[in-house]
């Protein structure tokens, strides 16, 4: 049972990474982008292929997957900013693009990393006396140093120019900001993120495949969404810690699903069908509270 | 300081052409304050949209400050141009604090990964909103979303100053306020363009404010500058003669419907 809230919480923080650059597109940028499905496999393939093939070192491979990441993301953002594309197809093109890369780049559909070091295995041998505890140590520093960097970052001139390109754009270009560049230039970070938190969970989970980011912005979203019931701030630092302690929630709920589910007949398989069935639901909650609060004003 | 050569803009709705703007040409020098008024659909904001650049002319040219700035891009040109418009939604960003919307205002060129908001530029906020005298000081961390039309109107003509803009575009500014707010961020903003020797132009449909306002006069109508009051020609001028004028081309408009029909 403890081990079960400790892998939990594991893959909450990693996965929690993903969610972090969900939420700069979807509710930062007001973007929703869908490249997130490609990039976070991209940071996984990326990782995987350096780490098996190449013997690359597993921390550096994690600043290369946030590089590749962010390629991918500013590529969605010339699509959309200087081709015109809408945001949806801009983003729904790049996951398709990049699944043809990733695949490139993993020369085959699956990776297993059980025969090369990784930061997972780093991480025991250094900290052995920690026993079960230093993954979960080692995995809640990194997160919250991302998390705190990106608090910080938002605090920024740069950032705050950010947060308003989402807000008004309109209002941002008569600040003398070119918005499309800063449009890119968020697309970039979060991508990165993803597949930062792609590379993460394939060397956690001890292995890549080309299939393993399908749902990446549905479970981001549940994440946002999950921590932004809980806690409602519109300061950036309490809006990203929700979103890890939804992230946090919703893998704990997975894990108690995927153990105990058999007895109402759940699969692993029937997963992404409950997650999306809950995005549905909290994206519709707001708009049926404000129907029933016009339908009590006309009464 | 500003000079619009020929401006015609053509706008195409449905299948019908509207031409917005018939042949415009204006100079401004450096501190001159011009009063634009004329019926809705005269082309009144579509000038202001093509000298900020949000809107291209399809003919003619724009030139700031001795350069011809017809195609560059409207953030371009936000480093001389300021602009506040009728909608009070327009000019800030609502889910961001005040403190925040002062912040982005006050740094115009290369924002950097400084801390935008320190305890010396938080202490100029308090005293930026001290002066508006609207109580907005205790609530720089307020989203800007919970303020009134007033209020955010009042904090777009200060994130204005800040900017420190050479020409000030006002479109109708204080249409949409209350008559004690509207006073209020008039006189604000008439001292700010003032003090500053800013180049304004303001667009309003207060015949009062038209006169009383500046150094020139336009009247416009159907696209064109019809009336051009000179300082000296406007001083002589009164409400009811605008009025007159105003009349006057409605039933040349009228008669023009009568022929065609
Ligand atoms: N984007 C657009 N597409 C089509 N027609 C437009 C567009 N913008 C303006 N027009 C038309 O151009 C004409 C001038 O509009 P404009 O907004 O400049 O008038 P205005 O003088 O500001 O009027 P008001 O006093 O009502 O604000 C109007 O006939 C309007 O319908
Ligand atoms: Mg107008």
């Amino acid at each position: 049972m403890a081990l079960i809230l400790i892998h939990a919480t594991e893959q909450g923080l990693l996965y929690g990474i993903a969610a972090l650059g969900v939420f700069i597109t979807y509710r930062i940028l007001n973007f929703p982008d869908l490249t997130v499905d490609g990039s976070f496999v991209t940071g996984a393939a990326i990782a995987s292929s350096l780490l098996v093939t190449y013997g690359f070192d597993p921390f550096l491979v994690l600043l290369i997957a946030f590089a590749a990441g962010a390629l991918a993301g500013v590529v969605t953002g010339l699509l959309n900013t200087r081709l015109g594309i809408t945001d949806l197809l801009a983003g729904v093109l790049s996951m398709i693009m990049l699944y043809s890369i990733n695949l490139r780049i993993m020369g085959r559909p699956n990776i297993s990393l059980l025969r090369t070091d990784t930061v997972i295995r780093i991480v025991k041998r250094g900290f052995q006396p920690l026993g079960n505890v230093s993954v979960l140590v080692f995995v809640a520093i990194v997160t919250l140093a991302v998390m705190l960097i990106l608090v910080l970052f938002f605090k920024t001139e740069v950032g705050l120019v950010l947060r308003a390109t989402g807000d008004n754009e309109r209002m941002v270009i008569a600040q003398g900001v070119n918005t499309k560049r800063m449009k890119v230039a968020g697309l970039a970070l979060s991508n990165g993120l993803v597949a930062l938190s792609g590379a993460l969970v394939a060397q956690y989970s001890g292995f890549a495949d080309v299939g393993m980011g399908v749902g990446t912005i549905v479970t981001g979203l549940a994440a946002v969404i999950i921590g932004g019931s809980l806690v409602h701030s519109r300061e950036v630092v309490w809006m990203a810690t929700s979103i890890l302690i939804g992230s946090l929630l919703y893998r704990t709920a997975v894990m108690f699903a995927l153990r105990y589910g058999y007895v109402i007949g759940f699969q692993a398989s029937d997963l992404k069908l409950v997650t999306s069935l809950i995005v549905i639901i909290a994206l519709f909650i707001p708009a049926f509270r404000e129907r029933m609060a016009k339908r009590v004003k006309t009464c | 300081m500003l000079k619009l050569e020929h401006i015609r803009k053509a706008f195409r709705s449905g299948r019908d052409i509207v031409l917005a703007l018939a042949g415009i040409d204006l100079a401004l020098d450096r501190g001159d304050f011009i009063t634009v008024i004329g019926s809705n659909g005269a082309g009144k904001t579509t000038l202001l949209n093509i000298i900020a650049g949000t809107v291209l002319p399809t003919v003619g040219r724009v030139i700031v400050k001795d350069r011809d700035v017809t195609t560059l891009p409207a953030y371009r040109r936000a480093q001389w141009i300021g602009r506040i418009t009728q909608d009070p939604l327009a000019g800030t960003a609502p889910m961001m604090t005040i403190a925040e919307n002062l912040a982005l205002a006050s740094k115009r060129a290369h924002r950097s990964l400084r801390l935008a908001i320190t305890r010396r530029t938080r202490r100029e906020m308090v005293e930026q909103m001290l002066s508006l005298g609207m109580d907005l000081e205790h609530r720089l961390d307020d989203p800007v979303s919970l303020l009134s039309g007033g209020e955010r109107q009042a904090l777009t003509v200060t994130m204005a100053t800040l900017a420190r803009p050479e020409i000030m575009l006002l479109d109708e500014h204080t249409a949409a306020l209350d008559p004690a707010n509207a006073t209020k961020v008039s006189l604000l903003t008439q001292e700010f363009v003032e003090r500053m020797g800013v180049t304004t132009i303001m667009v309003t449909h207060n015949m009062e404010h038209a006169l009383a306002l500046g150094n020139r006069l336009l009247m416009m109508n159907k696209g064109e500058v019809v009336y051009d009051f000179s300082e000296e020609e406007k001083k002589s001028l009164r409400v009811i003669d605008l009025v007159d004028l105003f009349s006057k081309q409605h039933i040349v408009d009228d008669e023009l419907l009568l022929e065609t029909s």
